[in-house]
């Protein structure tokens, strides 16, 4: 596996065992605000959902549907830490190996039946099964459970996996090495339970509205596939009284642009604003239009392979291009949307990361350009010296197209650097990358969990994200000291100046959220920077 | 790609009386051709767009690939149509000379519409004149692959056609070019049918000239009639079917663009402001094909002087 | 007529198959597998995968694991992407959509096309003539990924009178700008070809004895000249179906109706290769079942030819 995530010791602050934690916030209407009649929200995806199924989905829309239908362990907040949801609290044993958790009594499935551990032994166990070769079983064992990696590969079976049922309300997990971030981790809905009795009677046709159980606060009543999806609440979810929107649907709706306009006629209460039209949209509905960070991190990879463009392998040439970039130009003009300039990977509103000085972003961009052709001319390339071409791969997005071209004109204009273009669709581009068969190609990562480690694990020697082949010894044993160090912060700091001195990536931009929001909508969690969003947590007000 | 059966008889008919009548039907076709006054005008126009197409860069102010800066990220308020900046047609949403573009695209469009129509036009009228010339089993085995091959749907064909080998300018000429011989192979096999049995080819084949030479040198010089009005009504669906594969994004790369691209950029950022974006492109596009639609008929007309 | 349908169908099978045959070595030929995702699979879940969805074996293999399945059970796998499916469930929910719009399109097509057609051959050259023609290619070069946001802002946006996009079940409402936007190239198309081939008509020998005659031109008209006339129109219609069928990806995309088109091209870039398989048949089988039936309609209007 290659995304390890032994997390640090730091973070065991999460450990306190939670006996009287408060039960999920109830809604605090502000003064002179009361609910509106309407309680239905309505919002867009970009494409039909893959999967209602916790133990196969992979993606994040899914998981915005899965949320809502099934509850796992814990919950987030609107800020993204770790509340009670079917568990009620836990105790971990003095080696960090067991967890224990207690289960709330009054859970129960939208068949009636009680949420028991059983349920959680028996979600995990599928969703690890080589029968069901689920995409994200290797979740599973990113999570350390034992014997994870021995059940994915059919060597072991699936009941001997490290969960076991103590009794209807007490789970046991063991996991092989002390994860002081386990209880953020149960809350992924590859965690989630699964309800045996429904997917044994319908085996291939358990997730329809007609044979839907789940235990979250919504039930599935409508699926057209590539149209619209309906869940309604539940109203025998043990929180039911706090739940205020009785109704969710999402329509897919390929064009974004198509999608503002039917926004802006009222169809829909939440849509993504298209690239570069934020300003222009928070003018003129400057209550709709919201910007707010979401952690995932842009950048160029370099092949430093011999397949790559051999000018590529001198740093020299890496740090002029990198300089040459006006990130200021590229958020503030092209994408305009609260994007944030990236000169280090890891996305600056990751949870106790501090973001290191790096040189090059406390210059202005004349001295930035002056340096970068000093250090083309260095390498021999540029004005006088021999003519440098690069080529960027990009998969076929208008997002992504516009940001390669200002980029190849902002190299042109300022080192003189031809710049070929070429965009890939994305199964082609995957492939293309991943066997290093580029220069500099378009990348994206968005962080797993919040914590800085996800993003420099990347650039380790032995990831499988590592695209650009980049490998150094000193960089991989910061990382690796950083798992067990008691302050990994300045650990991760030495590893991102290294990243910022050899270049392996580009970093470009920092995401944010960009969306128009239905004005009326109440406790959207902004500050839940991997936007896991509960729908039973926001509500909608009257309008004045 | 969707010519009527109507349009191929009114075709193979013209093209059945070019070669019986004689030379003096060119003349005739002329006179008649010039006499149509829509489809003279097209004719006119065309020439203009050609021109644009191959030298309206020298016209413009800035070249389609250079940005320009301080318009960049204002786009809606100061990217306007304007003679004082030097972009005529206004900026694109990055800042680009939209001329330039339109200059670029128009080139690209009309490209793939001349060279995608001439390889479905050699390919097909080969393919054609070989499967008439030979008839029998090789007839029926050809055609019943033609058959077959009409059977594929073509956009799949040609979306796969690009993701195996890549996207290139290349690739969509012979992508879209492959697909549409189909109704030329079909068109010429008719027509060498009716050729084969004339004089000059007997004597050919009387005299020892081997097939190959008697199907290039004297069964497609006399299919040239319904070749070229065939390839006047097929340029303008050919550049219809690369503005679907642009809106696809899978059409030229940046910094290229052709006239299908920057209708689908231009439409769908229309509600922002920037409708000159979408209009410029647009008139070119429309303009080009209602010559070539005008001409087309006009040809046909020409040729097939029962129609009037 | 009934041995030349037999004979056209006994065509269509090895047609099919070796569509078949093209479509599977086209796809693998492609770069790129469906389980392609920004985060590499770990090699054991990999192989898990593509044991469940039976793509470790030989490529022989599957293909006739495939062509079996299909043939003996009409059985076209599950989708690999959307992996709460089977490409039945897609086309089940997808097809009928598409048809729906597809028919009502194909009718809004004949019916204003041929109806512009005639009027434009009756008033030949006059303005109206001039009007429909000029309309006519108006229609059939304006993209439809132009049109159909610009109906959307002006119906949905603007007038507010019509949802901007969805199915619903098929309410009207969400039926007339797919149908719009959807019908006006192909009604161009037959409107120019009625109006050429009525002006032939009306210009043979016996529509001119029958206004000698005096014969009232209605009669004229729907007796003699409609027939002979709409036959071009007929060979445009069987693939002007497919066509419309096929080509929705730009309705399904812009109007979000959730029809097959959309799979149609999403399938084959995300490499879900039993839903390409699957909607390439498809289309495959309603392309020659469409010939087929416009062959014989051929024959039903025009006896002269021979099947």
């Amino acid at each position: 596996m290659t995304f390890s995530t032994i997390l640090k010791a730091s973070t065991a602050v999460t450990l306190i065992a939670w006996a009287g934690f408060a039960t999920a916030a109830e809604v605090t209407l502000a003064a002179g605000e009361k609910l509106a009649a309407d309680q239905t929200f309505t919002y867009r995806t970009l494409d039909q959902i893959t999967t209602m199924d916790p133990g196969m989905a992979e993606d994040n829309e899914s998981g915005i549907i899965i949320r809502d239908l099934f509850e796992g362990l814990y919950n987030q907040d609107g800020d993204g830490n770790v509340v009670p949801g079917v568990a009620l609290s836990h105790t971990v044993s003095e080696d960090g190996l067991t967890y224990t958790f207690t289960l709330r009594p009054e859970a129960v499935w939208s068949n009636g039946d009680p949420v028991v551990a059983a349920d959680f032994v028996y979600g995990w166990r599928r969703a690890a099964s080589p029968e069901l070769a689920s995409p994200y079983s290797w979740y599973i064992s990113l999570m350390g459970v034992e014997n994870a990696d021995a059940v994915i590969a059919g060597e072991m079976p699936t009941d001997a996996l490290g969960i076991k049922a103590i009794d209807d309300h007490t789970l046991e997990v063991r996991i092989t090495a002390p994860k002081p971030y386990f209880p953020q981790m149960v809350t992924m809905y590859t965690t989630f339970p699964v309800n045996q009795k429904a997917v044994e009677a319908n085996p291939d046709s358990w997730l329809d509205p007609a044979n839907f159980v789940g235990n979250g606060a919504y039930v599935l009543t409508e699926n057209v596939p590539a149209e619209r999806t309906v869940r309604e609440r539940n109203p025998l979810y043990w929180d039911n009284a706090n739940t205020v929107i009785e109704k969710v649907t999402s329509l897919v709706i390929n064009d974004e642009n198509q999608a503002l306009t039917r926004y802006l006629a009222g169809e829909l209460d939440k849509t993504e604003v298209p690239t570069g039209q934020y300003p222009r949209l928070l003018e003129e509905y400057p209550t709709q239009a919201v910007s707010f960070p979401l952690l995932c991190s842009y950048y160029y990879n370099v092949n430093l392979t011999e397949t790559g463009n051999p000018a590529l392998q001198d740093v020299r040439v890496r740090q002029a291009l990198s300089l040459a970039i006006d990130r200021d130009i590229v958020v503030n003009n092209v994408l305009a949307g609260g994007q944030v300039p990236a000169y280090s990977l890891t996305h600056w509103a990751t949870a106790g990361f501090e973001v290191p000085t790096i040189e090059a972003a406390g210059m202005t961009q004349a001295d930035r350009n002056a340096k970068a052709v000093e250090l083309m001319t260095e390498a021999g390339f540029g004005p006088g010296g021999e003519p440098l071409t690069v080529d960027i791969l990009y998969n076929t997005s208008d997002a992504h197209k516009t940001l390669a071209v200002a980029i190849s004109q902002m190299w042109k204009q300022t080192l003189g650097v031809e710049t070929t273009l070429a965009n890939q669709e994305w199964q082609t581009f995957l492939d293309a990358r991943g066997a290093q068969n580029y220069q500099l190609a378009r990348a994206g990562w968005c962080g797993d969990y919040n914590e800085a480690s996800t993003f420099l694990d990347i650039m380790s020697t032995a990831s499988g994200y590592n695209d650009s082949k980049y490998s150094n010894p000193e960089y991989d044993a910061l990382l690796e000291q950083a798992k067990t160090a008691a302050d990994p912060a300045p650990l991760y700091e030495q590893a991102e100046q290294i990243l910022a001195a050899d270049l392996p990536l580009i970093p470009v931009y920092h995401y944010a959220s960009v969306f128009m929001l239905n004005d009326s909508i109440r406790d959207w969690p902004v500050g839940n920077v991997q936007q896991n969003t509960y729908t039973k947590d926001i509500y909608k007000v009257e309008a004045e | 790609m969707l010519l009527s059966k109507a349009t191929t008889a009114a075709v193979a008919n013209a093209a059945d009386r070019a070669q019986t009548e004689g030379r003096s039907l060119w003349k005739d076709a002329r006179i008649r051709f010039f006499r149509n006054k829509a489809a003279s005008l097209a004719f006119y126009v065309l020439i203009a767009i050609t021109l644009f197409a191959i030298f309206g860069g020298y016209l413009a102010h800035w070249d389609n690939e250079t940005i320009d800066w301080p318009l960049m990220g204002n786009v809606s308020e100061l990217g306007g149509p304007s003679f004082e900046n030097g972009h005529y047609f206004g900026v694109d949403d990055l800042g680009r000379d939209l001329f330039a573009r339109t200059v670029q695209g128009t080139r690209i469009s009309l490209l793939v519409g001349i060279i995608g129509a001439l390889i479905a036009v050699v390919v097909g009228t080969l393919y054609g004149a070989t499967s008439g010339y030979y008839g029998g089993r090789v007839d029926s085995l050809m055609m019943r692959t033609v058959d077959i091959l009409m059977a594929v749907p073509f956009m799949f064909v040609l979306i796969l056609l690009l993701v195996i080998f890549g996207q290139s300018i290349l690739m969509i000429f012979i992508g879209i070019g492959l697909i549409s011989w189909l109704d030329m192979a079909r068109i010429a096999r008719g027509q060498t049918l009716t050729i084969k049995n004339k004089e000059f080819v007997e004597a050919a084949v009387a005299t020892g000239v081997r097939p190959m030479n008697i199907i290039t040198r004297h069964i497609v010089p006399n299919l040239a009639g319904i070749v070229i009005v065939y390839s006047t009504l097929l340029i303008p669906s050919m550049i219809i079917t690369e503005s679907f594969i642009s809106f696809l994004g899978l059409g030229v790369q940046e910094p290229d663009t052709s006239l299908g691209a920057l209708i689908s950029k231009g439409a769908s950022q229309m509600q922002y402001g920037v409708i000159w974006q979408l209009l410029f492109p647009l008139f070119f596009f429309i303009i080009t094909l209602f010559a070539f639609f005008f001409v087309g008929d006009g040809l046909r007309d020409a040729l097939d002087p029962k129609d009037r | 007529m009934l041995s030349f349908i037999l004979r056209r169908l006994a065509v269509a099978i090895p047609t099919m198959l070796i569509l078949i045959v093209i479509s599977f070595v086209l796809m693998f030929a492609a770069p790129g597998g469906p389980f392609n995702n920004d985060r590499p699979l770990p090699p054991e879940v990999l192989a898990n995968i593509e044991a469940r969805y039976g793509l470790d074996q030989p490529y022989i293999v599957q293909m006739t694991t495939y062509v079996w399945k299909v043939v003996t059970q009409f059985d076209f796998g599950p989708s690999f992407k959307y992996r709460d499916q089977t490409v039945n469930d897609i086309i089940r929910s997808g097809f009928p959509v598409t048809l729906v719009y597809g028919f009502w399109s194909f009718v809004v097509a004949v019916t204003v096309g041929v109806s512009l057609g005639v009027l434009a051959a009756l008033k030949q050259n006059t303005w109206i003539d001039y009007l429909a023609v000029g309309v006519t290619v108006g229609a059939q070069v304006l993209p439809n990924f132009v049109m159909a946001p610009i109906l959307v802002l002006v119906f949905t946006l603007w007038l507010g009178w019509l949802p901007g996009g969805g199915w619903n079940g098929g309410q009207w409402q969400y039926l007339v700008m797919p149908v719009i936007a959807l019908s006006t190239s192909y009604m161009a198309s037959i409107a120019r070809i009625m109006r050429s081939s009525m002006l032939e008509t009306l210009n043979a020998g016996f529509i001119r004895t029958a206004r000698a005659k005096g014969l009232p031109m209605r009669r004229i008209l729907w007796r003699h000249a409609m027939k002979p006339a709409s036959l071009p129109m007929i060979s445009y219609l069987g693939p002007a179906f497919v066509y419309m069928i096929t080509g929705s990806v730009i309705i399904d995309v812009y109007f979000s109706t959730g029809g097959i088109g959309q799979y149609f091209v999403n399938s084959a870039l995300s490499r879900d290769y039993s839903v390409i398989m699957g909607i390439t048949i498809l289309v495959g089988a309603l392309t020659i079942g469409f010939n087929l039936l416009v062959d014989i309609l051929y024959a039903w209007i025009d006896p002269k030819i021979r099947l």
